[in-house]
């Protein structure tokens, strides 16, 4: 297979419900090979649709997709042995043991089961549930049965890895785990295609980026491109106090309390009117960052400009 | 063994399993009742009331229903194995587990209704055991037994499938066989002879298929019946292809389980 070959390939993808609702209106999109692929999008916007298309869980009205150079149709087992999928629902048997689930889920892929035991428990290991192997699937917290679907994902060792917002309603230390072990897999060959609504989350990890709403793809750049179309960035200075005193005509600013101050900087703009500001009041700077929302802004943008009522506001850093 | 036949025999071999695993786990539920209920069965039809019936086609009353419980019995398990394995599966959504995998319809198909007629031969086996306690079993026919029960079992299995497939809710895997199945069941001669209706619902009878498993059944154990039991088999293979084809179209069209 060459390596040149996209790891998806979708051209014209369209798909119309029994209801009428057309929810994919011919999108195409490309993911390379290695790559970490964010696709975002409103609820409602057809991610889910796209993905399931993709494997196999939705029919489609119309169009091809290609997976590392097999056509989902005439080269189906092919296609379907690249892809590991962890779907938005918990959709294991609950009253099954994590060992039978994921030692089955390799079995459905033709890995034998001495094999599959092995599989088990590297990837049990890895995800830290091996010491609940054997309790029941529905024993397990919202965080364990995230991280189990991801290791039954992983159970055939697919070259594509697709999570439908793999990280919704865990704990941060739960998900910041998980976006390690997601680098990690991504960094030995696995392609990776993200879908959440955690945009902190996407700018942190994914290289490229596809948005989609009602229907069609309204962006596809990558991470970087799409960054840089943003005039401004956004500081965020930790302050020892005073924050709410500072008055910088040149940039937009915000207290946001006394401690932390916002500055909304131009890109061609330096920081040095703000250091001066700081010197000159004797304020004493703790430490500063960007702000990391800048995808949102951009999203938000995006989606509006489709002329597309969002029926739900993406909340920074909350799911919705 | 090729690879693509490996792949799929494994993947058989892997929903064979989960399937034995599924009502094995659950036993007291799965394999308990039937013999609990034909024991009941046995006691009173047979025992009780049947000493008063006396013969039936040449044989005590107990003998006579023998063949029929057991066959009533497989087929009861046999469908409701697969039909509320399936809908649960779907419920659960673990069906997709097996959707995105690249595991052919026939390979699903296989595995399903192989877990239904494990579970179906299981209770034959219990039901049968169970009737030695009240009857000395004849067997006139081994392969007749044989061919006759897995060929049904087969048959009521992939009938489940079907129900599972179309069931949208609990319900609807109950209403086939409470309304439909049990109906047929007690009017398929599992009871009485044939012969003891008048002419028209003989020929009524005739359209009912469990009459034909259920006589097919009893050649094989006492070498009496209502209808030729390769005549039987003969249905039997009919129907079978006829199911099997109609639940691989359904899954491969992905009613039921793809939007």
């Amino acid at each position: 297979m060459s390596t040149t070959e996209k790891a998806l390939d979708i051209q014209g993808l369209e798909k119309t419900y029994a209801g009428g609702v057309k929810a994919l209106k011919g999108i195409n999109l490309q993911v390379e090979q290695g790559d970490f692929f964010a696709l975002l999008g409103p609820n409602g916007a057809g991610k889910s649709t796209t993905i399931g298309i993709i494997c196999s869980l939705v029919n489609k009205s119309s169009g091809t997709i290609s997976v590392f150079g097999n056509d989902s149709v005439t080269q189906e087992v092919a296609a379907k042995s690249c892809i590991g999928l962890v779907p938005q629902e918990f959709n294991f048997n609950q009253f099954e043991t994590l060992l039978q689930i994921v030692v089955n889920q390799a079995g459905y892929y033709g890995v034998p089961r001495k094999i599959a035991k092995i599989r088990a428990e590297k990837y049990l290991k890895q995800l830290e549930l091996w010491d609940k192997r054997n309790a029941n699937a529905r024993e397990l917290s919202g965080g364990m049965k995230r991280r189990l679907m991801i290791a039954r994902a992983l159970m055939h060792e697919p070259k594509m890895l697709i999570l439908d917002e793999p990280t919704a309603g865990v704990d941060i230390e739960v998900r910041r785990s998980m976006w390690a072990f997601l680098k990690d897999i991504n960094q030995q060959g696995v392609t990776i295609i993200l879908t959440t609504h955690y945009l902190e989350e996407a700018e942190m990890l994914c290289r490229n980026i596809a948005i989609i709403d009602n229907g069609v793809i309204v962006e596809n750049t990558s991470m970087k491109t799409l960054l840089s179309t943003l005039n401004l960035e956004t500081f965020v200075f930790d302050l020892a106090s005073g924050a709410k005193n500072i008055n910088i005509p040149e940039f937009e600013h915000r207290a946001i309390d006394d401690q932390t101050l916002e500055v909304d900087v131009p890109k061609d703009s330096g920081l040095n009117v703000v250091f001066e500001e700081f010197s000159a009041r004797k304020i004493k700077v703790m430490s500063m960052r960007n702000k990391a929302n800048r995808l949102e802004e951009l999203f938000v943008k995006l989606v509006k400009a489709n002329n597309t009522p969002s029926t739900e506001p993406i909340a920074k850093g909350e799911p919705t | 063994m090729n690879i693509a036949a490996n792949r799929n025999f494994v993947a058989l071999k892997t929903i064979w399993v989960k399937e034995c695993t599924r009502f094995l786990r659950i036993w007291i539920q799965t394999l308990v009742p039937p013999a609990i209920t034909m024991s009941l069965y046995f006691v009173i039809f047979g025992n009780l009331i049947g000493k008063r019936i006396g013969e039936m086609g040449g044989f005590s009353y107990m003998e006579f229903i023998v063949p029929g419980l057991i066959m009533m019995s497989v087929i009861t398990s046999s469908y409701s194995n697969v039909s509320s394995s399936f809908f649960s599966a779907k419920f659960q959504r673990n069906v997709e587990e097996l959707l995105v995998a690249p595991v052919p319809t026939w390979v699903v198909i296989m595995g399903f209704v192989g877990g239904g007629v494990a579970r179906a031969l299981i209770i034959g086996v219990l039901v049968t055991c169970v009737s030695m306690f009240f009857v000395d079993v004849k067997i006139h026919s081994f392969f007749v037994i044989v061919v006759t029960l897995v060929l049904t079992s087969i048959l009521f299995a992939t009938a489940g499938l079907i129900n599972g497939i179309y069931a949208k809710n609990f319900d609807d895997i109950s209403v086939i066989p409470t309304f439909v199945l049990t109906p047929l069941t007690y009017l398929g001669g599992v009871f009485y002879s044939l012969t003891l209706l008048p002419d028209f619902w003989q020929v009524v009878s005739q359209a009912n298929p469990i009459v034909y498993m259920v006589n097919g059944f009893r050649y094989g154990f006492l070498g009496v019946s209502d209808v030729n039991h390769w005549t039987a088999i003969g249905l039997l293979i009919v129907f079978n292809i006829a199911l099997l084809s109609v639940a691989y179209q359904l899954l491969k069209k992905g009613v039921g389980i793809r939007s």
